[in-house]
């Protein structure tokens, strides 16, 4: 690979004389290379739902179904499916199908996993969390009973991932690792899935090498032999890492190297929006704000100073400023990509600065009061810059904005405890379904639902639409109940939606990789020209 | 003899303990794990029960005893971040950072001891001008400027050497090593020579400054006096006598490199102990924190310990007093 980089350029033609025996490593044919910033947890399908660790395995793994270039859900390790009534599906399993260690996948390897993915260190619960038994029919098909009617249940079983029994437990791996029982088992290091690679090396924090896989059941559109996984965490070594030639493709890409890039004439840059929805929201549950100077009341429970917050916050200056074009300002918390969503959503309240200061006045807050804001420094794009310009924003109606930027892990250790009274957060849907959302982040906070709600958020409304939603199984009608919900989070004002943010790539102009709003890179549709 | 070694060995396991516990109270501070172990969409009710298995509800003093006792018998636990024994991950990381801080340390030494005699002998020379130049610049750039710059020119214009990472390795079974492919070679020049630099200039200096004091006193006089030639003056009578000193220090920073590689990995993504110890901060990963920086307080204190052995081998008067 770098034998061919040297070639294409005339530069570097005098080095290729030189250094061409040295650099040119074994004929490394159709060999692609890419840079992410942050090392996968682990191989094991069932301990983590972290987003790039999933991307990364989904090369490796396979579930029943899959989603295309488009994210619309398709047929992979299950043929076909059809619905037996309304909490009853069966799953046609395709035939033929081997793991990468040449053992048949049946319907066992469904059962097992579904059983492995229910215990103690698995991470996938709550993909699975509605399913009540999977029975088997026949080698090749099973019957999938769920709690109550699922709408989204193939959303969710696309990143749930299958292994081998006989695999698992020739290698004593049949249940997920779990550090709370000391550790690690053969599936952490190893793999054996049906995907279109194969695992041939793992080397945590050092690289990660795919092979293609000859026996895949499916036509490839990829064209490259073998795949290597490069973690890079510093933005200025990644970047110089694709410029020098060292790897084909990085993401993320700095903001401030996207300039640079898109002068470079052999490099080119992805960009689209990514389904995270960056917002701000407010404490609107506690009678007194834990951090604040209004004493005994909570201002957020107003709704005009919600209001007011809203339209103080210049949403195009902060994308022309600070993320320098990089972001799609939206008025809602469910991005366009995402089942639910609607145009009537999008549009936001107008930035409105008499009207917000009107508004505080009405409230009884003409004069301001102080504030605490809590912000991670480390987490989503220029998340710092946007808490300061955010502050800086509501400085002028009066609100001043003590800001509490810190690193990730603290940050959400202080919000997850509700110790906030006004943060910034992002949200990323693990389903691409708008109850997850609803759900997660809208629903009051229950031991089991409202997990991400940290401001306290409650509208029985958004609850009960919330619990229709999840058995709604007439699509058009669900679509609408969703509209409903977002449309009375929306009107409730307890959330700025900010924007989503861009997904940057950078690569060189030789390869063709495929971006998806879940900032995921899969394999089976990259080519090395 | 004896008595001063044993004193020094019950110093030592202070200074470690207190270390431990230190670092323990600042791992309240880094933030909770269980937020980076889990998925968003747990429930709250699995993070509090993984919370409480884990035993990260109990009082600190607690966590921190049951450490220490886990730690004396020899185990460091597992990683939260994926389930590895500490112990493991920190030997698989040791042979990088080791043979990055040896290169290191070896380029510091080879070039920075005769750089000083040469400056220490003729301080006002042109060329020990330019040295002094150079030296400056090594003192004052911090190693990511450096490393950055090196990258940008040797790897990203000219394309002579990978710009991160640590090449093909041969495993040896108990050891990883860079140092037997050509890759591996390659790919240990830019790190080694950023993490050195500072040493280098730092003794290059100590060693000139030592130089011209030595020369300065009234014994080199009278070892010209007595007609000793130049080589024997210099490194027989001047050499030796400015090496107490930068013994002392060359100790003390190579317990540096080793410890505070963590800018210089992370600027190659050279995957040693300090890229893994930011990995651990990053995710709240308090048995690799912990392991990490009690190992640190080991380097420190056993480099102390045989500084001041070196000490007394090489200061007969040292040896009188005790």
């Amino acid at each position: 690979m770098r034998n061919t980089l040297l070639r294409r350029t005339v530069a570097a033609a005098a080095f290729g004389v030189f250094f061409g025996q040295v650099l040119a490593g074994p004929a490394a044919a159709q060999t692609f290379r890419w840079a992410f910033q942050g090392e996968n947890i682990t191989m094991d399908p069932h301990s983590t739902t972290e987003y790039t660790t999933v991307g990364f395995l989904s090369n490796i793994y396979e579930g029943l179904v899959r989603r295309d270039r488009n994210m619309k859900i398709e047929p992979a390790l299950a043929q076909e499916w059809q619905l037996v009534s309304p909490t009853v599906w069966r799953f046609k399993l395709r035939e033929g199908v081997k793991f990468h260690d040449g053992s048949p996948f049946t319907a066992d390897d469904v059962i097992f996993s579904y059983e492995r993915s229910l215990k103690d260190g698995s991470d996938v619960k709550p993909r699975i969390q509605s399913i009540k038994e999977i029975r088997k029919i026949g080698d090749h098909e099973i019957e999938l009973e769920t709690h109550a009617p699922n709408p989204i249940l193939l959303s969710e079983l696309a990143d749930w991932f299958i292994l081998s029994r006989a695999w698992s437990e020739a290698n004593n791996a049949q249940a997920p690792a779990d550090v709370r029982k000391g550790g690690e088992n053969a599936a952490t290091q190893r793999a054996n899935g049906t995907g279109p690679f194969k695992l041939t090396q793992r080397q945590r924090d050092e690289k990660t090498v795919l092979s293609a896989n000859e026996g895949w059941w499916d036509k490839p559109e990829f064209n490259i032999k073998e795949a290597v996984f490069l973690p890079v965490s510093n933005n200025a070594t990644r970047v110089a890492a694709l410029l020098s030639g060292n790897v084909d493709m990085i993401y993320p890409v700095p903001s401030q190297d996207i300039p640079r890039l898109e002068q470079a004439t052999d490099f080119e840059l992805l960009r689209g929006p990514e389904s995270r929805v960056v917002f701000l929201s407010f404490d609107v549950a506690r009678d007194e704000l834990l951090h604040s100077s209004v004493k005994g009341k909570n201002p957020f429970k107003d709704h005009r100073v919600r209001q007011a917050f809203y339209h103080a916050v210049d949403v195009e200056a902060i994308k022309s400023r600070i993320m320098r074009g990089a972001s799609f300002p939206t008025g809602t918390l469910i991005a366009p990509s995402v089942t639910g969503y609607d145009e009537r959503l999008g549009a936001r309240l107008p930035f409105d600065l008499d009207k917000a200061k009107a508004l505080m006045a009405e409230a009884g807050y003409g004069e301001g009061f102080t504030l605490t804001m809590d912000c991670p420094n480390d987490r989503y794009v220029n998340d710092e810059a946007i808490c300061q310009a955010v502050a800086a924003m509501l400085a002028r109606i009066n609100v001043k904005v003590e800001l509490l930027a810190q690193t990730r892990s603290l940050f959400f250790k202080k919000v997850l405890s509700r110790d906030t009274s006004f943060y910034l957060h992002a949200w990323a849907t693990s389903t691409n379904d708008g109850h997850n959302i609803l759900y997660d982040l809208l629903n009051t906070p229950t031991p089991k639902t409202g997990t991400w709600n940290l401001g306290g958020y409650s509208n029985p409304k958004v609850d009960e639409l919330t619990t229709l939603i999840s058995a709604e199984m007439d699509i058009p009608k669900r679509n609408e109940l969703l509209f409903q919900a977002f449309d009375t989070v929306r009107n409730d004002y307890a959330h700025v939606p900010l924007h989503q943010q861009m997904l940057v790539w950078a690569k060189r102009k030789n390869v063709d990789v495929h971006q998806r709003p879940d900032d995921r890179l899969e394999l089976r549709f990259t080519r090395v020209k | 003899m004896i008595h001063f070694l044993l004193k020094r060995v019950g110093h030592s396991i202070f200074v470690l303990l207190a270390v431990a516990f230190l670092s323990f109270l600042i791992f309240q501070f880094v933030g909770d794990p269980v937020a980076s172990m889990v998925g968003q969409d747990t429930t709250t009710v699995e993070r509090e029960r993984l919370r409480s298995e884990l035993g990260l509800d109990r009082p600190i003093l607690i966590q921190f005893a049951d450490f220490v006792a886990r730690t004396v018998s020899g185990d460091l636990g597992v990683s939260y971040r994926d389930g590895h024994r500490v112990s493991e991950l920190i030997a698989q990381r040791l042979p990088a950072t080791l043979e990055l801080a040896a290169v290191a340390a070896m380029f510091a030494l080879g070039i920075g001891i005769p750089m000083g005699i040469y400056c220490g002998i003729h301080p006002d020379s042109s060329l020990s001008r330019a040295f002094q130049a150079i030296s400056l610049l090594g003192v004052s750039l911090p190693p990511f400027v450096i490393g950055i710059m090196l990258i940008f020119l040797f790897g990203v214009t000219w394309r002579l050497l990978p710009t991160f990472g640590r090449g093909e390795v041969v495993d040896l079974g108990f050891w990883q090593t860079g140092l037997l492919t050509s890759s591996g070679l390659k790919s240990l020049i830019m790190p080694a020579l950023t993490l050195g630099l500072f040493q280098m200039t730092l003794i290059m200096r100590l060693v000139r400054a030592g130089m011209i004091e030595v020369l300065g006193t009234d014994f080199i006089k009278f070892a010209r006096a007595r007609g000793l030639g130049n080589l024997q003056i210099y490194f027989r009578h001047g050499l030796k006598n400015t090496l107490v000193p930068v013994i002392t220090v060359v100790g003390l920073q190579l317990g540096s490199l080793i410890a505070f590689s963590i800018i210089v990995e992370t600027v190659f993504q050279w995957p040693g102990l300090g890229l893994l110890f930011i990995r651990s901060v990053q995710f709240s990963d308090i048995p690799v924190m912990s392991a990490y920086l009690l190992f640190v307080g080991v380097v420190f204190v056993t480099i102390n310990l045989v500084v001041d052995m070196l000490y007394l081998a090489v200061d007969p008067r040292l040896r009188t007093m005790s």
